[in-house]
């Protein structure tokens, strides 16, 4: 089992959302996040006072999935994702150990 | 405020002008709003954390300055002169209760004349505006002018200790100073400068307490370090346009009567502020590159405040000028700050203190004949208009007398209250906030999860569960 992690413009997070579902993803959790990367932040100015706010926000997708799934999955978010400019986000996957369905008890590849 | 007090010939003849007293109540109410307007405005421009301390610095003078005014205010202000034009006092004042203050109305005539002195009873004819709405109308300006220094002095002050200092600050600050200007005292009366409603006794009183301060108080924690930037930036222009509504009773009202004066002063108050903002926006543009929202209510406050002395005694194309160039002024004026290494919050200093002095100051320049409207009023005409220096000397003399005053004074009893240890939080209460930690509040609450559950409550027996349940069933994950 794989949980693909995303983080990416939040105004992408429609169509990430449709092209998962056409995917027939079953669930995932959506979290506001701000960070920086290469595309760092902005400057705002209040009454001639500059602020650099360099954590801009971000939206973080989590997908739990199937090992055999993961290169549609992350390969759909990459594609839905993508504008080409600067700050579009990344993408990751990490290995997961277990996976229980809180209602039933029931246990990884199971409780997907 | 310029014509004060007229001694009535007669009292027997006067009669009450339902015209003049309906526009000085609407004025009173419109003032009134103004401190609220300005505790959004402040509101907006403070830390999250803070908000609701900054509101309840204003709101309280609103409770404090009303208490006051009513047991000796109006009388230190508007009463007979005293000490030779210092402190006003006049004992059918005290309480506002006394049955010749009801029955009394206030006179708006030629201007009070030193060396006369108030008949055993109260003023009377004139406009026919009754004592007691007058004595209103006033309040309003004592009320907000504590109300101004606020912003200054945002998140470090302890809100007791805020309170006490507004109620010493009006006593030995704004009442004398109001009855120089607006009364019987020596500003209006004796040397005859010019503020039609409060350049010199709100203004620049106000901008010069809060440099006073700045200074006793010294810079909160983490400051040019941590972000403070605005929290809520339409607060601050909700604020600022909840001010510029409320300012038309100020100086349009100011007055004393509905009249063609008061129209003038309607009129300058709207073209300067929307030269003033665009002022603002423009030294914006060039310096940063953009204009702000900030900049945009900034500006028309810059405006508000400098063409407040002004508005009845220029016209409107100097009013006009005035506006213009106080926003300029200003807008270069609030970086000031971080060039001398003041922590003025919200810029007091850069706005009022600054603003007021353009506003007085240029009177003297932009001075225009409206002895020929008012009929009767002394008419003063300054430098562009063939006037010579005169008037701008009494302008100078005026406002550079009030600075100078408040900003003694001020430091002063600054200086006892932070000694007495009751004026300035400690770090840890600055860190943590001063909602939380002044008054066990917080201003806005996202998140039903992280907000916490109830560990106490008091007169209801019924169990919180099952309220909390249906509030988070709404939620999702």
């Amino acid at each position: 089992m794989k949980l693909v992690t995303a983080i990416i413009k939040p105004f992408k997070l429609e169509e990430v959302k449709i092209a998962l579902e056409n995917l027939g993803i079953q669930g995932l959790t959506v979290s506001e996040v701000s960070g920086f990367g290469r595309q760092r932040g902005h400057t705002e100015v209040y009454r001639g006072a500059e602020y650099t706010v360099d954590l801009v926000p971000k939206v973080k997708i989590e997908v739990l999935v199937g090992t055999v799934d993961v290169t549609k999955v992350v390969d759909a978010v990459t594609e839905a994702a993508r504008t080409g400019k600067i700050g579009d986000g990344k993408v990751w996957v990490t290995d997961v150990d277990a996976v229980v369905r809180v209602r039933t008890g029931e246990r990884d590849e199971d409780a997907l | 405020m310029q014509p004060a007090i007229l001694l009535a010939a007669d009292p027997a003849t006067a009669t009450l002008d339902s015209g003049n007293t309906a526009w000085i109540l609407a004025s009173a109410a419109l003032v009134l709003l103004m401190t609220p307007g300005l505790a959004f405005f402040y509101g907006g421009m403070v830390r999250a954390k803070n908000v609701l301390n900054m509101l309840m610095m204003n709101f309280i003078c609103l409770a404090v300055v009303g208490v006051l005014w009513a047991f000796y205010g109006f009388s230190w202000s508007f009463g007979a002169t005293r000490w030779g034009g210092l402190i006003g006092s006049s004992a059918n004042f005290y309480g506002l209760g006394n049955p010749d203050v009801l029955d009394s109305l206030w006179g708006f005539g030629p201007i009070y004349k030193i060396g006369s002195t108030l008949p055993a009873g109260i003023a009377t004819a004139g406009a026919g505006v009754p004592v007691l709405v007058f004595a209103m109308f006033q309040l309003m300006f004592a009320m907000i002018t504590p109300a101004l220094i606020s912003g200054a002095i945002a998140d470090r002050v302890k809100f007791w200790g805020w309170t006490l200092f507004v109620g010493i600050w009006v006593t030995v600050v704004y009442f004398p100073i109001a009855n120089w200007v607006f009364g019987t005292g020596w500003i209006l009366n004796k040397i005859r400068a010019e503020d039609f409603a409060g350049g010199t006794a709100v203004h620049i009183n106000a901008g010069a307490a809060a440099l006073a301060l700045v200074f006793v108080l010294g810079k909160r924690v983490g400051w040019r370090r941590d972000p403070m930037k605005p929290h809520n930036v339409p607060f601050v222009l909700l604020g600022a346009s909840l001010l510029w509504f409320g300012w038309f009773g100020f100086n349009a009202g100011s007055e004393g009567g509905a009249d063609a004066i008061a129209g003038l002063a309607f009129t300058n108050t709207t073209i300067a502020t929307c030269a003033a903002t665009l002022g603002w926006l423009l030294v914006e543009q060039f310096r940063d590159g953009k204009p702000t929202t900030v900049g945009a209510a900034s500006g028309a406050v810059a405006g508000l405040v400098a063409i407040t002395p002004a508005c009845a005694f220029v016209s409107p194309l100097g009013g006009m000028a005035i506006g213009f160039i106080a926003g300029i002024l200003c807008a270069l004026a609030v970086g000031l700050k971080y060039r001398f290494g003041f922590d003025d919050a919200l810029d007091v200093v850069g706005v009022h203190l600054v603003g007021g002095l353009t506003g007085t100051i240029l009177i003297g320049f932009f001075g225009f004949d409206h002895g020929a409207l008012a009929g009767g009023v002394e008419s003063k005409r300054g430098l562009f208009y063939g006037g010579g220096l005169k008037l701008l000397e009494v302008q100078v003399v005026a406002a550079l007398s009030v600075l100078a005053y408040s900003f003694v004074i001020t430091f002063i009893i600054g200086t006892a209250l932070k000694k007495l240890g009751v004026f300035r939080v400690s770090e840890e209460v600055e860190i943590t906030g001063l909602d939380e930690s002044e008054h066990a509040e917080s201003a806005y609450s996202f998140s039903t999860v992280l907000s916490g559950g109830l560990s106490h409550l008091t007169g209801s027996t019924s169990e919180p569960s099952e309220s909390k349940s249906s509030e988070l069933s709404g939620k999702g994950v």
